[in-house]
């Protein structure tokens, strides 16, 4: 019954605003989607196209047809990069979400410095990713080299040091979206809350939380698509390192992400392959990343 | 022990254990800093020593950070800061409108944009770096005053994003109140959902900034080179053409390099602390 | 569905407007091509007179010059060359310097342009495949003229040189000989590989009484690992080119020599202060420290080094110095001499306008032959084959014409020929590394080499 009077009145409510918008469609959808097609739709459009081509700057292209993908797909480095990435994507997503909510519900509490927190917490950022690379390069070099050994050496290191570095740099960011999520939580539901006696614990899992979905969709997202994308840690912590060669002279390099595969398979001869690869992954990332979102904005429905 | 005791204790631990977290958080931007003042040699072989008299160098990397080249630092942070305002400006302004449209008119196109600009965040940027950068030439966006275009429409995606996510969480009743004491569009969404949104408006704000002051490939080959240079491209050039590096002068240069987001994050967080004293975001 | 339709009429256009943009800028230099050629050798004949007419607007009457420099060390060299060049003609020369390891993405991005480079880098065989179609043909044009010698320049199948080598280099190993007297030894008992080892192994084994080690530390990080990956692999390579005939890109290699590449590489990774694992992260800056600071006798690198090691870094005496040949038990090598070639040619576009063709090669000889350009050369490159190059008081090339003089064969770089250099490079530094930490083993190496020419032939040549 309730739902039913909150879907009308939803629904009256739509038309009375939208009729008004609509009428300023041109100003306010037409300079981003200009910027858009001119920043992103033709160039990926582009791109798609070259991805059938052998080329070596855009204007000089063949069209090759298939060739490119029937290449990346016997190429074991490629598959081992993706499934790679996913692993990699899937720990660190769940372990930057749980501790930059953990920062972020900690630092809206009111504890004391949160303000000099809250700026240290997102320092990281400051600095671009390639230079952080090799910072912490030096640091985990310094501490492996304790027990003879590096980064370069075991595949475990490069996973999990490039898992810490990204912690280390993305908590900050997903901390701040979190906290402008956190203070729109209405406080009088949260108050509401309290005066019926409800445990913290409690008001967090059935207060605060459904509160945040919007923003928990918003970082789960991110990270997910950051993970997919990460390309300047990766390249200046191991760039791929430890190599395993195969008997046939290829090479699978054990902690190489895709967006890396993608670029140093771009520097041969051709561009082709570099280009279909990027296709493939982005349809993968695409599928992956629809599925995530179909289900958290279903839990945002819910509420 | 009383509820207010308890409370106390435990906000003392938290705020210990913040302490700590700190430390451990800041000794990277330490290490940075201390290594700036150090010679090249020693950066490498004893990275995590104080400076001795034998290392230490005053201001030696800051000066040649700031000298070397045939390209005067302050232009680069001159087309830094012109990049990243009208950038992220023009970023924030249009990608509000455009989520706020996209999430209050619900037609197929609505969908379909707010799709498209889900995908390109997915969009790797080495995918679409060439294509980028001949279509940003053949149109002359290859000046900080035009590459903001480049940026917004690379950049839509995530902004449109978070944009629309959070006008989802806004109330449609007071906007139906303004329009029903004839606001117009316009008027409606700029005196009174961009108010509501102030603090999405900052927090993207601060991640669009964080991107395009440390952006480094996108204007690498979209900038029209020989005039202009930003801090992130001037940086590269303390790299050899083997791989070795001029360390020391490269922390001092990305120390330099974020003083003015500190300024300006440290600057923004008081807005986001007091729009939310003034309840501009309580439902 | 009307929406939709609309939707995608909206997007096509959109598409089409930036595609016939994209069409028009394409088409325009080209119109603007024919006229002006026909005013070319007038152009040519009065540079001098260009000073005054020389405003923004009309640069395609005169020309000008854009050179993608490739080392970001000279940048500033070039710089003020190109300068000067301005002052003097009225010709506009703008060089710009891609960032360190991203050669190949900003040529691919900037010859897309429209005022695309008129002046690139083309140095090995890779780099002819890739950008081939670029290189004007550069037989009978006036820098060729300039040229004292073919040997370094590249050419295509058909026989056209497409690049030029401006300057030759030279690798060995330096010596530093104030040390290897201190020691008990000089430079004559040194002639292969045994002597070599003998001589390093007992300055290794007294490293502690003397206060220096025999070989600075052979560092496996990206700053260092090229001299290992590149140059030390020329040996082997270049051997067995040498037996087999091989006088082009062979599609295959052969394990002849990759004996002897272990040899010295275990000699390097054991007379040496740093061994194992940490050679994986030992960087170049650390390497060049041993050897300028005095804490080592033997330093893998090239006639580059020169200027770092007896005035930028460290202030070494240049009498201390020698670079002798990389002995590594090869029959016949107290023959060899030092490993000379280049990897710096130049290319011209051959899709630039004829005037801005004309006023590159015009630059070129003028670098080449004017007092200011040679001077650069000099200093910057070394020795470069043209007729008016001045001699550069580099130590290392006086060694490099000794040996050539006293009858030694040159070891030639056979690495140019390496297919997608980059990627088989990175397959060697890793299974190096590995088998130095001993996390692997030598035959991981071999298969990298050997069987990883191959592979990467195949899909350069796909």
């Amino acid at each position: 019954m309730k739902t039913a009077r909150k879907r009308d009145a939803s629904a009256h409510s739509c038309r009375l605003i939208t009729n008004p918008i609509r009428r300023w469609g041109w100003l306010f959808l037409l300079p981003t989607f200009a910027a858009f097609c001119v920043g992103f739709l033709y160039p990926f459009a582009k791109g798609l196209f070259l991805s059938f081509c052998k080329f070596k700057t855009t204007s000089k292209w063949t069209w090759v047809g298939l060739k490119n993908y029937i290449t990346i797909f016997q190429d074991e480095g490629f598959l081992h990069a993706f499934w790679y990435t996913a692993l990699y994507t899937l720990v660190s997503m769940l372990i930057i979400n749980v501790l930059a909510f953990a920062v972020a519900y900690a630092l809206t509490k009111g504890i004391k410095g949160s303000n000099f927190f809250r700026t240290v917490f997102f320092m990281p950022n400051l600095i671009g990713g390639i230079v952080l690379g090799y910072i912490w390069l030096m640091i985990f070099d310094g501490i492996l080299g304790h027990f003879d050994t590096a980064v370069v050496l075991e595949t475990k290191y490069g996973f999990w040091g490039l898992i810490i570095l990204m912690c280390w740099q993305q908590i900050g960011y997903m901390m701040i979206i979190y906290i402008a999520g956190l203070q729109a939580v209405p406080e009088d539901m949260l108050e509401a809350a309290r005066i019926d006696g409800a445990s913290s614990w409690k008001t967090l899992w059935h207060i605060t939380i459904p509160n945040v979905m919007p923003s928990i969709t918003i970082c789960t997202f991110l990270s997910l698509t950051n993970g997919f994308k990460l390309y300047d840690q990766n390249l200046a912590l191991t760039a791929g390192s430890p190599f395993k060669t195969l008997a046939d002279g290829n090479v699978i390099k054990t902690t190489e992400m895709l967006a890396l595969n993608i670029v140093s398979s771009n520097t041969s001869n051709s561009k082709g392959p570099g280009q279909a690869k990027a296709v493939i992954f982005f349809i993968l990332v695409a599928i992956i990343g629809l599925l995530q979102l179909a289900a958290t904005r279903k839990k945002e429905v819910d509420q | 022990m009383g509820m207010g005791q308890r409370k106390r204790l435990s906000n003392a631990i938290l705020t210990a254990v913040f302490v700590i977290i700190t430390v451990i958080y800041l000794y990277p931007i330490f290490l940075v800093l201390m290594n700036s003042f150090k010679s090249n040699a020693s950066i490498n072989t004893d990275t995590f020593a104080f400076p001795n008299s034998e290392t230490f160098m005053h201001w030696q990397n800051y000066i040649k950070g700031m000298t070397f080249g045939d390209y005067p630092f302050l232009k680069s942070v001159a087309y830094s800061f012109i990049t990243t305002v009208l950038s992220s400006a023009l970023i924030l302004i249009c990608t509000s409108m455009a989520a706020w449209y996209i999430s209050r008119v619900d037609s197929a196109f609505c969908r379909f944009v707010y799709y498209l600009c889900v995908f390109s965040m997915i969009v790797p940027f080495q995918m679409v770096m060439f294509t980028l950068s001949k279509t940003a030439d053949t149109l002359k966006l290859n000046t900080p005053w035009t590459i903001p275009v480049i940026y917004l429409g690379f950049g839509a995606g995530l902004a449109v994003f978070m944009f629309a996510g959070f006008v989802k969480s806004i109330p449609r009743s007071i906007e139906e109140a303004a329009v029903i004491d004839g606001c117009t569009a316009p008027q409606t969404f700029f005196r009174v959902v961009l108010p509501m949104m102030k603090p999405t408006f900052i927090s993207v704000g601060v991640l669009e900034i964080m991107w395009i002051w440390n952006d480094y490939l996108l204007p690498y080959l979209v900038l029209d080179r020989t005039k202009y240079m930003t801090i992130p491209i001037h940086i590269q050039y303390l790299r050899g053409s083997y791989g070795t590096v001029d360390l020391g002068a490269t922390m001092a240069l990305i120390l330099l390099s974020i003083v003015p987001v500190v300024v300006f994050y440290l600057t923004c967080q008081k807005y986001i602390i007091s729009g939310v004293a003034a309840g501009a975001v309580k439902g | 569905m009307k929406k939709l339709i609309a939707l995608l009429l909206a997007v096509v256009m959109v598409l089409g407007l930036v595609a016939c943009a994209s069409s028009t800028a394409d088409e325009t230099p080209a119109a603007t091509e024919e006229p002006a050629a026909a005013e070319t050798p007038a152009a040519e004949e009065t540079p001098a007179d260009e000073e005054t007419p020389a405003e923004e607007e009309t640069p395609a009457a005169t020309g000008s010059v854009y050179y993608l420099n490739f080392k970001p060390e000279a940048n500033d060299a070039w710089q003020k060359l190109a300068e000067d060049y301005t002052a003097l003609t009225g010709v506009p020369v703008k060089v710009v310097t891609a960032a360190s390891g991203t050669y190949d993405t900003t040529l691919a991005a900037e010859l897309d342009k429209s005022s695309a480079p008129t002046l690139f880098q083309c140095g090995n065989q890779g780099a002819i495949n890739s950008y081939g179609d670029y290189c004007l043909p550069l037989d009978g044009t006036a820098i060729m003229d300039q040229m004292t010698t073919d040997a370094f320049n590249l050419k295509d199948e058909d026989g056209n040189t497409l690049s030029i080598g401006y300057c030759y280099e030279a690798f060995g190993i330096i010596v530093n000989k104030a040390l290897l007297e201190k020691a008990g030894y000089t430079l004559d008992d040194i002639t292969n590989f045994d002597s070599l080892k003998a001589v390093a192994d007992d300055i290794h084994a007294r490293a502690a009484e003397l206060g220096f080690n025999a070989f600075s530390s052979a560092g496996l990080d990206s700053s260092s690992s090229w001299r290992f990956s590149g140059h030390l692999a020329n040996m082997p390579l270049y051997y067995q080119f040498r037996d087999d005939g091989v006088t082009s890109q062979p599609a295959t290699i052969t394990d002849a020599y990759l004996d002897n590449f272990k040899m010295i590489w275990d000699l390097y990774t054991t007379d040496t202060a740093t061994t194992g694992a940490a050679l994986a992260t030992a960087t170049m800056d650390e390497s060049e420290a041993e050897f300028g600071e005095g804490k080592a006798v033997f330093f893998q690198n090239g006639t580059w080094e020169y200027s770092a090691l007896t005035k930028d870094k460290f202030s070494m005496n240049p009498d201390d110095l020698a670079m002798i040949p990389i002995y590594c038990g090869v029959d016949g090598e107290e023959k060899a001499g030092l490993c000379a070639g280049t990897e710096n040619c130049w290319a011209i576009n051959n899709e630039s306008s004829e005037e801005d063709i004309q006023a590159t090669i015009d630059f070129l000889v003028w670098v080449v032959t004017s007092d200011e350009g040679t001077t650069m050369m000099a200093e910057q490159f070394g020795p470069c084959p043209f007729k008016d190059a001045k001699e550069p008081e580099n130590v290392f090339f006086q060694d490099a014409n000794r040996y050539t003089a006293e009858g030694n064969y040159v070891v030639t770089w056979a690495f140019n020929w390496t297919p997608a250099v980059d990627d088989w490079r990175a397959a060697v530094v890793d299974a190096l590394t590995q088998y130095t930490a001993g996390t692997g083993d030598w035959e991981a190496v071999k298969t990298a080499f050997v069987q990883g020419w191959a592979t990467q032939y195949a899909k350069e040549n796909a």
